[in-house]
């Protein structure tokens, strides 16, 4: 199937979204499609699968004019998307989300026998016959739910797939199963999107590249005769200097020192130290207990047995209140559920963790809270046009850079960061490895959890590397090896 | 219109909702619009923004509390049974209102400490509250104080002309709108109530605010009820009930998301006015009491629908 998109536009309201935006892809091929947070990646897709319509262009499938006025209609002409955000209702069974809204039945009663056998037979069909018909979807992993939607989207007879960042929550194994997959749908003549910030997996598992910037289509690629370097340019329009800062700085006196650390499940026996300065950056799978590290270190998890000395005083951080005292700041892996309130002004959230410094008897001065958010708006770059807009307008590296804010009102001792950069476009990136190396040039120690590989070896002076709750490595960043922290986070080396 | 003015004219719309059903009501009744009916519907009006005022803080944190009423109730009767013991009067009343608080601080340790959905928590103390104001009270009213400083609490007037219950009402609400907007405390229940896991992470002590705000909650419900007792001269176990529905009623009338985290003091003593305008002068028409149930059910849906689609 040949989709091609031509002279898309779309506004809402005065603000233009899409301008006359060109895009093309064919059977048996997969594309990706990147773009900076706001370039209108999502609206495209979203034209493209019936969620929005666009004021003006056309849409061409197989060379025939096509209007499509609602995802009804392009489940009809063969469109599926896959959301990010999963759409599985978790607590119905697999075999009654995949047949939700078309369950073959008889005079109105579902006929069960024939469900579960035909859903055996998708699952089976995508290699994951693994997956239980009847097992609760809720109960089953991000990596799981999504072949159950793929399934879902090809049980509707999908010729053309689009994945909106597939990959954000799946384990390294879960994406060699994807990627697999997308191998064998692609084989079958199946056109995929692939939306994804991830530019190693751009490149490792796409055919072409179409980028947009500000709304408009920047221009098409084939993967095997570009380079990541013409990919950012394309995408931020300048050149935005190093992806990964220098850091200059040579790290002071050990600021933490964690020893033998274990919660109750998680994580056990857990000891590191990280100096002033330093970073030392986290490694491992997905589920290997990285955050919980984390979590336990801020208090959020009760510690069963371990011992924490912040600049050579033992600290008791039995609660975030205990740890942020102690001078912990913590930025958490999920901005929207877990760091900020949407619904609040970047005011309200960037001065959320120390809001008493500008209170007198409880009474917050106005004059004193606008002063500083002010200061930090300017100093982490953020790019709002008005402290007083709702947080949740902001892109995403934006959103992020006030949840540093909210820490960095008062300078922390020890800043954990766990997937600082998820979800965060390229430029955003750069501009937060660039506040990571301030606040290491200022003698912060921080502890960074990332799954992006290259940026852990590039960011950190030290790497710990985690498998199933256990430490089994720590590397000098400069001497390790992709490979070798792989080894490591998979369990199939010795301790280093 | 910039985004900011379309979402201060979305805040002001249930002030401009109340002056237009005025001026409907002066246009149509004679009667409405002179001083002394405004006073006077201002002090009917007291008692529900008393409680809608705690309910404001609760319905900001995402909960609901539907024991007010009770707690009115029990803190009523309780007042009573001590002044006519002897007790002095100005003292049974600051015990009762702070066991109003002591009856709230109950729902918020259930609500917190046992993680249990504030819907169920307080529609269990609705139930126990108000049983254990008729045992307190043996099933029947407690009547005659024989105290001029009691009856003054609801009953009285400052200057011969305003009722003291509306004095009382405007200095709760200004308190009220300061705590929510100028204090840590205040920022600290938007925060919870807009998304309480980043509150937590971002070292608020939710628990400590839930119980401070249920606290207050049964606190202005016992509040009310010494201003409904001291001017019927009469505690009645019985009192109160279907005022928690009011008192929701004022509160999203007045814009405060049932989602939490959005909402603000204003909004909840216009929607209380509005809703006692409406009574005030359907009764002045003569509107059956069968129809202004209507009206007014008809009226809080409009208001609901019409910010809704303001909203989009």
């Amino acid at each position: 199937m040949n989709v091609v998109m031509q002279g898309i536009s779309k506004a809402f309201g005065p603000v233009r979204v899409l301008e006359e935006v060109d895009f093309a892809i064919a059977g048996g091929e997969i594309h990706a499609l990147m773009g900076e947070n706001g370039a209108g990646k999502s609206t495209l897709m979203k034209i493209l699968s019936g969620v929005y319509r666009s004021d003006g262009g056309s849409i061409r499938i197989d060379g025939q004019p096509v209007e499509i006025r609602s995802t009804r209609q392009a489940e009809a002409c063969g469109i599926a998307i896959i959301h990010q955000e999963l759409n599985l209702i978790p607590q119905l069974s697999v075999m009654e989300n995949l047949f939700l809204g078309r369950e073959p039945s008889r005079f109105g009663v579902i006929d069960s026998a024939r469900m579960r056998r035909e859903a055996a037979a998708q699952l089976a069909a995508l290699g994951a016959s693994a997956i239980d018909p009847e097992a609760e979807a809720g109960s089953l992993s991000i990596g799981q739910q999504q072949m159950v939607e793929i399934a879902k989207a090809l049980a509707m007879d999908a010729r053309l797939l689009i994945m909106d960042e597939p990959t954000a929550a799946l384990t390294e194994r879960e994406i060699d199963t994807l990627f697999g997959l997308m191998q064998a749908l692609k084989a079958r003549g199946v056109a995929i999107v692939y939306v994804s910030h991830r530019m190693e997996e751009i490149f490792r598992i796409c055919d072409k590249i179409s980028v947009l910037r500000d709304g408009r289509f920047v221009g098409e690629r084939v993967i095997a005769r570009t380079d990541f370097d013409e990919v950012v340019r394309m995408m931020v329009g300048r050149e935005i200097g190093d992806r990964f800062p220098r850091r200059t700085a040579a790290p002071g006196a050990v600021r933490l020192q964690v020893t033998g650390l274990a919660d109750a499940q998680h994580v056990r026996d857990i000891s590191f130290e990280v100096r002033a300065g330093e970073v030392l950056g986290v490694a491992g799978l997905m589920g290997a207990g990285r955050s919980e590290i984390l979590k336990t270190l801020f208090g959020l998890n009760r510690r069963s047995a371990g011992t924490v000395l912040l600049d050579g005083q033992q600290v008791a951080l039995d609660s975030p209140g205990a740890a942020i005292a102690a001078g912990l700041a913590f930025v958490t892996e999920d901005r929207k559920s877990q760091g900020l309130v949407l619904g609040m002004s970047v005011r309200e959230n960037a001065t959320l963790v120390h809001l008493p410094q500008y209170a007198r008897l409880g009474v917050v001065s106005d004059a004193a809270e606008q002063q500083a958010v002010a200061g930090l708006i300017e100093q982490l770059r953020i790019r709002t046009r008005d402290a007083e807009l709702e947080v949740k307008s902001l892109s995403g590296g934006n959103q992020q850079k006030v949840v540093f804010a909210k820490w960095l009102a008062q300078p922390p001792k020890v800043l954990l960061l766990d997937e600082p950069t998820r979800g965060v476009d390229v430029g955003g990136k750069a501009e937060i490895y660039h506040i990571i190396n301030q606040l290491a040039a200022a003698g912060v120690a921080i502890v960074m959890v990332s799954s992006e590989l290259p940026e852990v070896m590039a960011m950190s002076n030290r790497i710990l590397v985690i498998h199933e709750g256990r430490q089994t490595g720590l590397f000098e960043a400069a001497s390790a090896t992709q490979e070798s922290i792989m080894a490591a986070a998979t369990g199939t080396a010795h301790a280093a | 219109m910039t985004p900011k003015q379309k979402a201060t004219l979305q805040r002001l719309g249930p002030f401009i909702a109340l002056v237009l059903v005025s001026v409907g009501l002066a246009v149509l009744s004679p009667d409405f619009l002179t001083v002394a009916n405004l006073l006077n519907v201002m002090r009917q009006v007291s008692i529900n923004a008393l409680i809608a005022f705690g309910m404001t803080l609760v319905i900001l944190l995402g909960g609901i509390d539907l024991s007010v009423g009770s707690i009115l109730a029990l803190s009523s009767v309780a007042i009573a049974t001590l002044i006519q013991a002897g007790v002095n009067p100005l003292l049974a009343t600051l015990l009762g209102v702070l066991g109003g608080g002591l009856m709230g601080l109950f729902n918020g340790l259930v609500i917190s400490k046992g993680k249990v959905a504030p819907f169920i928590a307080t529609l269990a103390s609705m139930t126990i509250l108000r049983g254990l104001a008729l045992v307190v009270s043996g099933g029947s009213p407690i009547t005659g104080f024989n105290s001029d400083l009691f009856s003054m609490l609801g009953g009285g007037y400052v200057a011969g002309l305003v009722p003291i219950p509306v004095v009382w009402m405007l200095i709760m609400f200004g308190l009220f709108a300061f705590l929510l907007k100028k204090t840590v405390f205040g920022r600290h229940v938007y925060a919870t109530g807009g998304n309480e896991e980043a509150a937590r992470l971002s070292g608020v002590k939710v628990d400590q605010i839930k119980l401070w705000v249920y606290t207050l909650s049964g606190a202005m419900s016992a509040m009310a009820g010494v201003v409904l007792t001291s001017r019927l001269n009469s505690a009645q176990p019985t009192a109160g009930s279907g005022y928690e529905l009011d008192a929701i009623a004022a509160v999203v009338l007045g814009g405060t998301s049932l989602t939490g985290g959005r909402g603000w003091i204003f909004g909840t003593l216009m929607g209380a006015l509005l809703i006692g305008v409406l009574n005030n002068g359907l009764n002045l028409l003569g509107v059956s009491s069968f129809y202004q149930q209507v009206i007014k059910g008809v009226v809080i849906l409009l208001a609901v629908l019409i910010d809704r689609s303001g909203k989009k």
